[in-house]
């Protein structure tokens, strides 16, 4: 029993990852219909800007901030920055596409997904990189004869609480409305006045951003990070936004969440080497007898 | 075949433009390997590889229209049956040729039969977890067959007793374009039949398809298994060139290559399948002075092609005069 | 409901095709509700009613792409109920949909093959290797495209993609897309829905020379009146899922109860070209 609870908190951290992650693939595909191969390499992107603050703003900012201080200034300048790239990128690599079609825009999205995994690599060097240790303490809490560690209760936190803010931004006010509009009919959408543009600005800065905390996030949870945990990362948030329901923004986050926890219910109770076929298993699974994903709307093709 | 006059001329006067460009492409195939080292020799054959594979995926993407990113397993299935059964119980390579492709089909038939029901992104998610599934499970030594993250070694050349053995860089450039050859006029002639118009029907319409007699389902299916075929082909003369498999070759990426041959080339094209599977493979030889750099060049460049090329380098070309090809007029 | 007083002007006896009870639901809507429906060999039948009364619900039950709930649908005595569209057309019931569905990005002579595609066999062997077999029926399956092509008059654009075609024409191709599967039903989903008069008469001349030249019977959803009381042998009127009339044009057309369900609800009266189409 206590195995599995503190699985399950295990499950639900890198779960987190996952949904967070999914965010974005969910929003770009819910509006444009696109797979964003790149958005797992915005993650490392994040990831690996997070690790240069740190590791060289470290005295300066926690001189000036302290040591907390230093860690939102890194999760703030990597959102910043991943942002912007994610704005270019939709700018110079998809928006000149998107009239082709889908398949397209597919293949350019791949090409940016190698530029920015190569670039990262032509800056960083190929080798792996470590966070700074003993960023946050190495305190856990002891609930019952649960351990959670402070860093997880922080993750888990931060993660709950961006998600609940998106949730709200993309199901309560008015512009979320006119993105959840714009996902479902996007002619329809133009017409009653949505300005397109505005919606992929907003998921294009938005989704990075939220890939670029999730990459400072994991280098600390993990501490090593590397150019190419994007396309593992990116995979199973793609494989969390597909298993949610594809293009529906809490079938996203419940999928990132689940997918974490199967993730690592699977490494514990059967083996750690298997757990990822164990995942793929239940998302193929899953699929044959729902189509559309756990949240997806079963539609009916008009004839 | 009854055409009318008409349609006969126009398909005379451009009939014979069309057929130089394959003669001269054999030609240049034919004479290339003696012209240069067995450096060149070798670049060649993995064009030719990736050749193969880009023919295999192009049946079920460009013809059909299905998602496939998990094309490598099937390709993965082809050269593990073959280092398997080659390395434990000595069975020849050329045997082991039809038997993996065969393996792989039969793969496919039993993984996508359950799931070829699924639409789009749908069918695409789970084809990659399909790809990523053997892949962890090649790396996870089951049984102890495929030897974990080190893969299988010692696989013998391609022999027939010691009449004919396989063991230069210029016999296995043969052996690979003489299977590319013979697939492509295996393909060429499917694109000309009913079979090769119903996968199209479907790629354009699937329920117009099905009202108009296809089942769907059946030739969705019959795409997998032959593309699947024809990767596990690919897989098994990869594995005796190599001599060894490991799961790293098998990996997600080489199913986005796979995929990027087509569309850059074009979907349902073979001439531009070709062009594809030649600019996947040479691209990073030519750039190689470029050294970390040309990753770099080759992701901007599929950005660049796609936006002064979307329909890819060369998209098939339909109409009465592709139709009429070679094939169906030697018919006559 | 009338009760079949035009039987005898009906032409022929032999019921083709027969619906029993049919009911299609979704979700919480019924869309079609114990629906009975026969057809006579040979004659042209026309199922009215105003947008949503589930004609074309009918059409997807009957060629397949639909399950129904609850009812058969009998063709030629045979029950083809819960049979997949590939089948029914096989069985001899093709057809054409409201939103023409042609395959775009296929000449129009390839989308005619497609129709033969039901009436050949070839395999895969025989189609990788080309055995003689398999050519002949190659040629076969390019002879009725091609008579149906020439049939329909676009010959000329037999190598043109389907998408480039008029929106005219591409319902007529839709059409002889059908006809090249050798259909003895052909169900025809609003043919003349985005025509001009012009191209509308020469639907109504081609399907009443359909009818005299082929073993044929149509069966069509339509709403432009012109066409029904021209060309249509029997008339069914649907209204809310359900059967409220049927008999031969003229009647159907003076009964006070159709007026009401259906014409009344259109202010131009049925002269029109009715409803908007789509």
């Amino acid at each position: 029993m206590h195995l599995l609870l503190e699985q399950l908190i295990n499950g639900l951290t890198i779960g987190s990852f996952y949904a967070l992650i999914a965010l974005g693939y969910s929003m770009v595909y819910g509006v444009l219909k696109l797979i964003n191969f790149a958005h797992g390499d915005f993650f490392t992107l994040g990831s690996y800007l997070g690790y240069t603050v740190l590791v060289f703003g470290t005295a300066l900012l926690t001189a000036h901030f302290g040591l907390w201080g230093g860690m939102m200034a890194a999760t703030v300048v990597a959102a910043i920055s991943v942002s912007i790239v994610g704005i270019v990128v939709e700018r110079l690599a998809y928006r000149p596409v998107y009239p082709a079609g889908r398949l397209p825009a597919v293949v350019s999205a791949l090409g940016a997904s190698i530029f920015l995994q190569n670039a990262i690599m032509v800056i960083w060097g190929p080798r792996y990189q470590a966070y700074p240790s003993q960023l946050i303490p190495n305190m856990h809490f002891q609930f019952g004869d649960i351990f959670i560690t402070l860093l997880q209760i922080i993750i888990l936190v931060f993660s709950f609480l961006l998600m609940s803010v998106l949730y709200y931004v993309i199901q309560r006010t008015t512009f979320g409305a006119a993105i959840r509009a714009a996902a479902h009919d996007r002619h329809t959408a133009a017409l009653m006045g949505i300005d397109f543009n505005k919606v992929i600005l907003f998921i294009f800065t938005l989704g990075p951003a939220l890939g670029a905390v999730t990459g400072v996030m994991v280098g600390m949870y993990y501490r090593q990070i590397s150019f190419t945990m994007g396309w593992n990362y990116g995979l199973k948030a793609f494989t969390a936004t597909i298993l949610g329901g594809i293009g529906n923004i809490p079938g996203a986050m419940f999928g990132g969440l689940i997918l974490g926890v199967l993730e690592m219910l699977g490494a514990s109770y059967i083996s750690a080497a298997w757990k990822d076929v164990f995942v793929f298993l239940i998302l193929i699974l899953v699929l044959i007898f729902r189509p559309t994903g756990l949240f997806g709307e079963k539609v009916a093709e008009k004839v | 075949m009854p055409v009318n006059t008409n349609s006969t001329g126009s398909a005379r006067t451009l009939s014979v433009p069309r057929w130089i460009m394959p003669m001269l492409a054999g030609a240049i195939l034919l004479i290339y390997p003696f012209l240069v080292s067995d450096y060149y020799i070798d670049i060649a054959f993995y064009f030719g590889i990736y050749a193969l594979l880009g023919l295999s995926l192009n049946i079920v993407l460009g013809e059909v229209g299905l998602f496939d990113l998990g094309h490598a397993g099937f390709y993965a299935i082809g050269a593990y049956v073959t280092a398997i059964l080659n390395t434990r119980y000595g069975i020849p390579i050329f045997v082991l040729l039809p038997v993996s492709g065969l393996a792989a089909a039969l793969f496919a038939y039993i993984v996508c039969s359950p799931i070829i029901h699924l639409k789009g992104d749908y069918l695409c998610i789970v084809t990659i977890g399909v790809g990523e599934i053997v892949r962890i499970a090649l790396i996870n030594n089951p049984f102890d067959l495929t030897g974990g993250p080190n893969g299988v070694f010692g696989i013998d050349f391609p022999r027939i007793g010691e009449l004919l053995v396989i063991d230069s860089s210029l016999e296995y450039y043969f052996l690979i374009w003489a299977v590319v050859g013979l697939s492509i006029i295996g393909l060429i002639s499917l694109q000309n039949s009913r079979i090769g118009r119903a996968w199209n029907c479907i790629r354009e319409d699937g329920i117009a398809a099905s009202a108009s007699g296809i089942d769907v389902r059946y030739y969705k299916l019959l795409a997998f298994v032959l593309g699947a075929g024809l990767a596990g082909i690919a897989g098994n003369i990869y594995a005796s060139k190599l001599m060894c498999v490991s799961p790293e070759s098998f990996s997600f990426w080489e199913s986005c290559l796979m995929f990027c041959i087509v569309l850059i080339g074009g979907m349902g094209s073979i001439p531009g399948v070709l062009i594809g599977a030649a600019f996947i493979s040479l691209f990073p030889e030519i750039f190689r002075p470029f050294a970390m750099y040309r990753m770099l060049v080759f992701g901007s460049v599929m950005i660049l092609m796609m936006m002064f090329r979307p329909g890819g380098f060369w998209p098939r070309k339909r109409g009465g005069v592709s139709y009429r090809s070679l094939m169906e007029d030697s018919g006559d | 409901m009338i009760d079949r007083p035009g039987k005898a002007t009906r032409n022929g006896n032999d019921i083709l095709l027969e619906t029993q009870g049919l009911t299609k639901i979704f979700g919480g809507l019924t869309a079609v509700s114990d629906f009975d429906l026969d057809i006579h060999k040979g004659e042209i039948l026309s199922l009215i009613g105003p947008n949503g009364a589930g004609k074309t619900t009918v059409f997807n039950v009957v060629t397949g792409i639909y399950r129904p709930e609850r009812g058969d649908v009998v063709f030629k005595g045979r029950m083809i109920t819960g049979k997949k569209p590939h089948q029914i057309i096989v069985a001899g019931i093709a057809r054409t949909f409201q939103n023409i569905r042609l395959f775009p990005d296929m000449t129009c002579l390839e989308n005619i093959m497609a129709g033969q595609h039901c009436r050949a066999k070839a395999g895969l062997a025989a189609s990788v290797f080309r055995t003689p077999k398999m050519r002949r029926e190659e040629r076969r399956i390019r002879q009725v495209a091609e008579d149906r092509i020439r049939q329909v008059d676009l010959w000329a654009f037999r190598d043109e993609l389907a998408k480039n075609i008029a929106y005219g024409s591409q319902k007529m191709l839709e059409i002889a897309r059908a006809l090249a599967s050798e259909p003895e039903l052909l169900v025809l989903d609003e043919p003349s829905s985005g025509l001009n008069p012009k191209e509308t008469e020469d639907l109504m001349a081609f399907l009443q020379g359909l009818i005299r030249e082929e073993d044929l019977t149509i069966l069509l959803i339509e709403h432009d009146m012109n066409v029904v009381m021209g060309i249509s042998d029997w008339v069914v009127v649907m209204d809310e899922g359900k059967k409220i009339a049927q008999g031969p044009p003229v009647e159907v057309y003076n009964n006070p109860e159709v007026i009401e369900a259906y014409l009344g609800k259109e202010e131009e009266g049925g002269e029109d070209a009715g409803p908007a189409s789509h």
